[in-house]
């Protein structure tokens, strides 16, 4: 089996409220209409094992839908999404053995400290709790987290040094499948630089297949073996950096110049307006 | 399921449960002290009965203390989802590898252990307070009454629990809702009688009358276990019925919550 992610014509849509119009009269005002909106629509790919896939969009493009699909926190409305064989919807509990995620905002219990919720997460996981501590110890030291402050609590940690015990939680539990959402954004150079290190070393030394997902063009160029341009829940293409910067120009086009071509998108606008959020 | 690895995973719950709690240990003085007071201003009316206070103190005081164990058990297992959400790791909770029964056996089992240390402290402040005798209780049938009812409580909690599940926004409130009307209707602070006759027949359906009406027989009258049979059965086999109900009906609720795309960080 070389697929370690299959997803086939996968659909996700959601009935999100509306902004209620100050014109309207106060029954319409109190309950506004609700809209469709297409988060993941007809997608299909196919992620092979041991490989770093990317996932390139902008906000709202449906990149973190797609992971939390693939992460069995969202029922496909059709297709089907399977793990290593494992279909995400009928065996949940065995594709979250063999998973585990990093998501853009460092979610942890912001009072216990980066040992207790690393070692919560690791009972979890069922994973030995001396073996956890050294494990632990081990990639904090690795992608350069400062020992003495393991047991200060999260919320006095920089927004770097908790993604970095992110990383470390997910990489604990041994996944075979890492889902990356964001991992990197709003982190300065250094531990930008740090964690992209990592996760190559990850994957050459582990073999996990790993999930992308980036508004970092340079990020996923360096990182990522194949690349999908994802705009409107609509997968737009799915090739190397190279083969994509191919199809559109030559081998000088910029990933910039791919993205806009294959969505009709302005990158240097989608990036001040993900600044501005 | 492999029960040793699932108990493990249980036992982190209450582990994480036992951390905050050290690490929010000011919110736990605030609240005891509120216990407290509630307890003993309840209390103090009793006083006002003349040559049977000490009777209608006791009464009263049962009634707080048992809605007061009651009330924790209930609130942290109903506001678990909640409480994960306002955190932010309710993503990761639910992508654990591990049966629900498993996450919130775990959170019932810290929920029990809180809630009965917490009622244990108001006694002994209380019972200093009143210099209650307690020489004619049965504490071992009250204790029995305790976690027999606490069965039935977390099966309520965990229907409670899917409500933040269906609305990030209003389920936690709505949970307060139920809670308010059990204490309403199952005479924590006055007899069943008290109410409106129309009322009345809802009392049945509320876990906490019969546990009341044990708790202040093994308390107040000295009723031994065997007496209490019948009413120990009775709230065992609420407890039996809701637990699989309340997993059930969470069950739905965190699948509609998969489909919809709530089940994620909110605030």
């Amino acid at each position: 089996m070389d697929s370690a992610i299959v997803c086939h014509q996968v659909r996700k849509y959601f009935w999100e409220e509306q902004e209620a119009d100050p014109g309207a009269c106060w029954l319409k005002r109190l309950r506004p209409g609700k809209r469709l909106t297409k988060a993941v629509d007809d997608v299909s790919l196919e992620v092979k094992r041991g490989e770093i896939f990317g996932l390139l969009g902008s906000n709202g493009s449906g990149k973190s839908t797609l992971i939390r699909l693939m992460a069995t926190l969202l029922l496909p409305d059709s297709g089907y999404v399977s793990v290593l064989g494992q279909d995400v919807v009928k065996n949940r509990l065995a594709v979250r053995r063999m998973i585990n995620r990093v998501s853009v905002d460092a979610a942890f219990f912001k009072k216990l400290s980066a040992y207790e919720n690393l070692m919560y997460a690791a009972r979890l996981y069922d994973v030995n709790p001396r073996q956890a501590k050294i494990d632990a110890e081990a990639i904090l030291k690795r992608l350069g987290f400062p020992r003495n402050k393991i047991y200060a609590s999260m919320e006095n940690l920089s927004r770097g040094m908790q993604q970095k015990v992110a990383v470390a939680r997910a990489l604990l539990t041994s996944p075979m499948v890492l889902l990356l959402d964001e991992p990197t954004t709003g982190l300065d150079p250094k531990s930008k630089r740090d964690v992209q290190d990592f996760v190559l070393e990850v994957q050459a030394e582990h073999d996990t297949t790993i999930i992308l997902t980036t508004h970092d063009m340079a990020e996923a160029e360096r990182l990522c073996q194949r690349i999908a341009i994802i705009d409107g829940g609509r997968v737009e293409d799915i090739d190397t950096a190279e083969g994509l910067k191919n199809k559109v120009g030559g081998p000088s086009t910029t990933m910039e110049e791919v993205f806009f071509a294959l969505t009709g998108r302005d990158w240097s606008k989608e990036a001040e307006d993900h600044e501005a959020d | 399921m492999k029960l040793t690895r699932e108990l493990r995973a249980s036992m982190a719950f209450a582990q994480r449960q036992y951390n905050l709690i050290k690490r929010y240990w000011s919110w736990e003085v605030v609240f005891l002290f509120y216990s407290i007071i509630n307890t003993l201003t309840i209390g103090l009316i009793g006083v006002q009965a003349g040559e049977n206070s000490g009777e209608l103190i006791l009464y009263l005081v049962v009634g707080a203390l048992l809605w007061g164990f009651l009330s924790v058990v209930f609130h942290e297992v109903g506001e678990s989802v909640s409480w994960e959400r306002w955190e932010g790791t309710i993503e990761y909770t639910f992508m654990a590898p591990i049966h629900r029964l498993t996450h919130l056996g775990g959170m019932c089992l810290y929920a029990i252990g809180y809630g009965a240390i917490r009622t244990i402290i108001v006694l002994i402040a209380v019972a200093l307070f009143f210099d209650l005798s307690l020489t004619g209780a049965n504490l071992l049938t009250g204790l029995a009454v305790l976690v027999v009812s606490s069965l039935s409580f977390i099966g309520m909690g965990l229907m409670a629990a899917v409500l933040p599940l269906l609305s990030p926004e209003k389920g936690s409130q709505a949970t307060h809702i139920i809670q308010g009307f059990i204490l309403l209707i199952s005479g924590v602070y006055y007899e069943i009688e008290a109410l409106p006759a129309w009322m009345q027949p809802l009392s049945r359906f509320s876990p906490a009358t019969y546990t009341l009406r044990a708790a202040r027989a093994a308390l107040l009258d000295g009723a031994s276990i065997s007496q209490l049979a019948p009413e120990l059965l009775r709230l065992a086999l609420i407890g039996i019925l809701l637990i699989p109900l309340g997993l059930f009906i969470f069950s739905l609720g965190e699948r509609y919550a998969m489909r919809t795309g709530k089940l994620k960080r909110n605030g």
